[in-house]
């Protein structure tokens, strides 16, 4: 499938938001965090502009953009729709959250609610975004057990980074961000080791047999392609760089995604009283290589996935 | 609305694809351009039309395969391919927007050109590649049975069948009703083993293909008189094979 930047950017920044979001309302409900509002404006100012950004940058790939309102009402069919309705949904909760936190300085009561329900509508939204994938049934890449949990489990985890990295910056830092923040990232690791484990293993379900019906055949391969130039489908589901170099970038991904990060958390948990300079340092260094990484993750998501109309043409699927 | 109709729709139209008599020659695909360039879902935009890097709409494409072995020893397979219409067409269910819908009287699936946002998530749920994004208006384009052409009173009864049948000069497409028990397409269907593409997905298309003809049994080598190569003379050679006759 076609990696469109604007998708991944969408994918991955609006996953690190919603997660950092997620954090943010979990911690004002159960008192881990001071309605400190210089710091609420910030944190919660940047999960804002990473959800934000997102929503904006996928409206980018759309051939009409201007008529993006539509997609708000087929929400009873559509993980697309249904997406969007929840993204609009969860500012409510994140708008009250950021009304006590940044003006009233209180976390308590009614604040307290919204930190759950912006906490709670976060993980819906990503959970419709992932739906949108795992409900394809012609993508078997996708339409796998773990994609859900693949994209749940790094939107927590890079949302625990980046509220690592903020209250180390503002001195409100608890060591426990830090370790459930590796515990995300062990569980995130281990959910994407399952799925690349669960893609390699599977027997694809359709074969140019089955595509075009010449069952009574032993084999069947392609003659003559329709037509010269590469139309539509085959630019959009026929993009194969990545596949050639799968194994390559499935090690950046690791190394950038969980390895480099995991040590530089381990470190800033343990300058963080002595050298809060350095912890901070660290804490930055694992979110720029986070971002490298969870970018190139979602870049193999698409890029490794196959369509089965390409079987038409003579590819895998 | 994008969820399916409620109740199976009293028609159920589609095509029926004749890969035994199909020769590969096109003229389906082109005259599905040439209607449908000018019809509802027109214009059907080229880009780069006369140079390289040429791209564009096309409803219908024409594949064709070697198949060898089995029971049908080996031959060129000429394979049309457009909107099978399904039964559980998922493209229509993901549209976020509403643009993609199955019509309850008799199955088509359209998109409504106006409410599209050109997600082409569509063409994404599509298994068979029937979708199409249409670049320059920014829209998923699709096959429509040419519904603007089979109910169109304008013309005479017989025009009223899809462009792509019309024009076929081995007849190796056939329009119909296949709810009704007597049409050309239930008929063909039922005698000829008529199958769906890709059963294994769970869209259940509407349209089918009806398989190549089994490889007549070869005819056991018939045994000729032995002519004794053993002769010499060629005299004696062609009064052995004249008189073997």
């Amino acid at each position: 499938m076609h990696p469109a930047s604007s998708v991944i950017f969408f994918t991955a920044a609006s996953g690190a938001g919603y997660g950092l979001l997620a954090w943010l309302g979990l911690c004002a409900a159960f008192d881990l965090l001071p309605p400190e509002p210089l710091f609420g404006f910030v944190a919660l100012g940047l999960a804002t502009v990473l959800i934000t950004g997102g929503l904006l940058s996928s409206t980018l790939h759309l051939g009409r953009p201007e008529r993006a309102w539509r997609a708000f009402s087929q929400w009873r069919s559509s993980w697309l729709s249904r997406e969007g309705v929840a993204a609009v949904a969860t500012y409510v909760p994140a708008l009250a959250l950021a009304l006590g936190w940044i003006v009233l300085r209180r976390l308590d009561g009614v604040f307290a609610v919204s930190g759950l329900a912006a906490a709670a509508m976060s993980v819906v939204t990503v959970f419709c975004t992932a739906m949108i994938y795992q409900s394809l049934k012609p993508v078997r890449q996708w339409n796998n057990r773990w994609t859900v949990a693949n994209y749940l489990l790094l939107a927590l985890y890079s949302g625990g980074i980046l509220i690592t990295l903020l209250t180390l910056i503002f001195g409100l830092f608890r060591p426990l961000f830090a370790e459930t923040t590796l515990a995300a990232l062990v569980t995130a690791a281990a959910g994407k080791a399952l799925y690349w484990r669960s893609i390699d293993a599977e027997t694809p379900r359709s074969t140019l047999r089955s595509a075009t019906g010449l069952t009574d055949f032993a084999s069947v391969r392609l003659f003559e392609a329709p037509h010269t130039e590469a139309n539509f489908i085959m630019r959009e589901m026929g993009f194969s760089i990545a596949r050639k170099h799968a194994r390559k970038l499935r090690g950046i991904a690791v190394i950038a995604l969980f390895a480099l990060p995991a040590v530089l958390l381990l470190a800033a948990v343990a300058w963080a009283g002595g050298r809060p300079g350095l912890a901070v340092g660290a804490a930055l260094a694992a979110t720029i290589s986070a971002g490298i990484g969870v970018g190139v993750e979602r870049w193999l998501f698409f890029a490794e996935a196959t369509h089965t109309s390409m079987l038409y043409y003579g590819e895998r699927a | 609305m994008t969820g399916l109709p409620a109740s199976p729709s009293p028609k159920r139209l589609g095509l029926v694809i004749d890969l035994d008599t199909c020769v590969g020659c096109h003229a389906c695909a082109t005259n599905c351009k040439e209607w449908n360039a000018g019809g509802i879902s027109g214009p059907l935009t080229d880009i780069n039309a006369y140079q390289a890097e040429q791209r564009g709409v096309w409803f219908n494409r024409v594949f064709s395969y070697e198949a060898n072995g089995g029971d049908c020893g080996s031959r060129t397979v000429h394979f049309p391919k457009n909107c099978l219409h399904c039964e559980k067409p998922e493209c229509v269910t993901v549209c976020p927007t509403g643009a993609s819908y199955k019509r309850a009287e008799d199955g088509i699936v359209l998109i409504d050109p106006d409410k599209c946002i050109g997600c082409k998530l569509c063409s994404w749920a599509c298994p068979y590649g029937a979708r199409e994004l249409d670049e320059d208006q920014g829209v998923m384009k699709k096959c429509t049975l040419c519904v603007d052409k089979i109910y169109n009173t304008n013309l005479p009864e017989e025009d009223r069948v899809p462009a792509c049948v019309a024009t076929c000069p081995t007849k190796a497409r056939h329009f119909g009703d296949f709810n009704d028990p007597l049409s050309d397409v239930s008929r063909l269907t039922r005698e000829r083993g008529g199958f769906d593409l890709m059963p294994e997905t769970g869209y259940q298309p509407t349209s089918k293909y009806l398989p190549p003809r089994k490889a007549a049994p070869t005819p056991p080598a018939t045994k000729l008189n032995a002519v004794s190569n053993a002769v010499e003379n060629p005299f004696l050679r062609w009064i052995d094979r004249a008189l073997s006759r």
